[in-house]
């Protein structure tokens, strides 16, 4: 759409209800931020109401704790452990499986990519890996079918982030707060004495489906209040670096003695790149039953910081943690550049949050740079 | 005579936990008796067949003079031989004693000490001989049982990965417990293979299946107690069912030391 179709609505929960049904009659499988065990978890939900209400965050280095107010918000956390990359590459999946016949065997098909899905409350970082992922999984006549697929139907609606974390740093990263394309609807949330949305329509498929629904177009001031607080969440994040100078410092210094500070602390454990929105690392094992008779081949995620994923004939790669935690942050801030045309980084913050020691990949960069 | 491959289960210092692991394969259990022809199994069944055996699975660790003779034997009479459980692996819970005085315990517990003969130590079956693959786990996973049984039926290679829990709790969405509660966890020192049964119930991983390919235990451990982890409690998370591997036996002895 170009910029002078630009129209922004006021719009209430009730009216994200009504998009909200709209969708599900049209066979989306909503999928959006609920609270599960203490956390901020992407669940497929049937009703509206079941969407995290009045959460709020409190983040720090490896440390992530939620509270709850009667104030009716819908967006004012930002992200929790997961990304929807989960939804468009899914941690296991069965890629096909074979079963012995007389003189030979039968190739069955394995699990199939989901229908028609809307991810609800997407932030801007995410939109912006999700793009990544395109350039990875979408290449012509090498593409992921099943990823195709699933982001073929796929409808986007996405929140804009007033109340940015602490490990929060895409205005380093130019990836947000503020989500710019990308989306078929985003709102922003303004907190107030009957809190509104300002909405904006950023597709085709977006228009069409709101058609139906009345809306009221938003005042001056209030769209003035909703850019107000996206400025305002700009400011918030303190974590500030250049990406492209991080990559030439990260490029130029394998042989960093902070290399050997990091390793220290860090566990090798893998979960920075596995809540990371971008990271695409995956293995293939081979399951067999006990008779020999039938066999699945499965795919699941796999990270740098594994041992067995740098295994090739004679032996690990990367044997130490140092080498693996090298090898992630300059593939993700340096390499990826590239190999993708861009940051592997949209500043989301999940990696120093998950981290269950706190590392905190801004300040390792900097301790790169002395 | 039957051309099927041959089966043998040993049971040394434990508590039959792994053994039952074979029993409640349940539905499998057939189709496994039909692929080998359980030749040793005492918990299971009263018929012994002689040696030698394609394939012994070894519960248990070596506590006694007797039982560090006996594993020479069965090492002897089989092709390969699998030792299964943090017992066998590690030395088991019983490898506390590593840590005391055993004469003074046996003088304590036992009315004729003169009838007790036992080793100062408890500990894991590689230590004793050439093992050709480890199982981890308090108990083993029945499914990774069936995997390594299969593997070795089939002519491949077990999936067993040696990463961390924290891979498997990642993979089935729980939300982690160390970050989003603040519990100590093992979770990412320890092997996988739980499928992070701990976490999966709100607990931090107890670390039964023992350290992982690469753990950063004096990472973690620092973490915890400058977060206010006890030096005590330190130890203990780390004085468990694998207390004797390596890693976790230096990283507890740290907080041991530590005053």
């Amino acid at each position: 759409m170009s910029k002078s179709e630009v129209h922004k609505y006021r719009v209430s929960t009730e009216d994200l209800q009504q998009i909200f049904k709209a969708l599900s009659s049209k066979d989306y499988q909503n999928i959006g931020p609920i609270q599960r065990d203490g956390a901020i978890m992407l669940e497929k939900i049937q009703s509206f109401d079941q969407l995290a209400a009045g959460f709020h965050e409190d983040l720090d280095k490896g440390v992530y704790r939620l509270s709850q107010k009667n104030d009716g918000s819908l967006f004012q956390y930002t992200v929790g452990p997961q990304s929807f990359k989960k939804y468009l590459y899914p941690p296991r999946r069965k890629l096909w499986a074979a079963t012995k016949t007389g003189n030979g065997f039968n190739v069955e098909e394995g699990d199939q990519p989901p229908a028609k899905m809307a991810f609800w409350g997407i932030r801007s970082c995410e939109i912006r890996a999700i793009e990544i992922l395109d350039r990875i999984f979408l290449r012509g006549e090498f593409s992921n079918k099943w990823y195709e697929k699933a982001r073929q139907d796929l409808f986007i609606v996405a929140a804009g982030c007033t109340k940015p974390s602490g490990n929060c740093f895409c205005t380093s990263t130019q990836t947000g707060p503020a989500p710019k394309g990308g989306f078929d609807l985003s709102v922003v949330e303004v907190i107030d004495k009957k809190n509104y949305f300002i909405l904006e329509i950023g597709s085709e498929k977006g228009q069409k489906l709101v058609n139906k629904i009345k809306l009221q177009p938003a005042s001056p001031a209030e769209i003035q209040n909703a850019d107000k607080l996206l400025a305002a969440s700009e400011k918030k994040m303190s974590k500030r670096f250049d990406p492209e100078e991080a990559a030439k410092i990260l490029m130029e210094n394998p042989d960093h003695i902070h290399w050997n500070e990091v390793a220290k602390r860090c566990l090798s454990c893998a979960n920075c790149t596995l809540v990371c929105p971008t990271c695409f690392c995956s293995s293939t094992e081979d399951i067999t039953e006990i008779t020999g008779d039938h066999t699945e081949r499965w795919l699941r995620w796999d990270s740098c910081f594994n041992g067995d994923f740098s295994y090739i004939h004679g032996g690990q790669i990367r044997p130490t943690t140092k080498s693996r935690y090298r090898q992630w942050l300059t593939h993700k801030m340096s390499g990826w550049y590239d190999q993708f045309d861009s940051s592997g980084c949209v500043g989301c913050g999940r990696c120093i949050t998950w981290c269950p020691v706190g590392i905190d990949l801004t300040e390792e960069l900097l301790a790169m740079k002395s | 005579m039957s051309d099927k491959k041959k089966l043998a289960v040993w049971k040394f210092a434990s508590c039959d936990g792994c053994q039952l692991s074979i029993l409640d394969c349940e539905d499998e259990l057939l189709l496994l008796a039909d692929q080998v022809e359980i030749a040793y199994f005492p918990e299971a069944t009263k018929t012994i067949i002689e040696g030698p055996y394609d394939v012994s699975l070894v519960e248990g660790s070596i506590t006694t003079p007797h039982d560090a003779l006996r594993i020479l034997e069965i090492r002897k009479n089989s092709n390969l031989l699998v030792s299964i459980g943090a017992c066998a692996t590690s030395g088991g819970i019983q490898a506390l004693r590593n840590y005391l005085n055993v004469s003074k315990y046996v003088n304590a517990v036992y009315a004729k000490p003169k009838y007790i003969q036992t080793l100062e130590t408890s500990t894991a079956i590689a230590d004793h001989v050439q093992i050709d693959y480890e199982l981890r786990g308090c108990p083993v996973n029945k499914y990774q049982l069936l995997e390594v049984l299969g593997s070795f039926l089939n002519g491949k290679k077990p999936t067993i990965p040696d990463h961390s829990v924290c891979v498997e709790c990642k993979l089935d969405g729980n939300p982690c417990v160390a970050v989003a509660k603040g519990m100590p966890c093992l979770g990412p020192v320890t092997h996988a293979g739980c499928g992070a049964l701990c976490p999966h119930y709100y607990r931090g991983c107890f670390g039964c299946y023992g350290p992982m390919e690469n753990p950063n235990t004096t990472s973690l451990a620092s973490y915890v107690s400058k977060n206010g982890l006890a030096d005590g409690d330190v130890l203990r998370l780390f004085r468990n069912f694998n207390s004797a591997s390596p890693q976790f036996s230096n990283e507890s002895k740290r907080y041991e030391t530590a005053k």
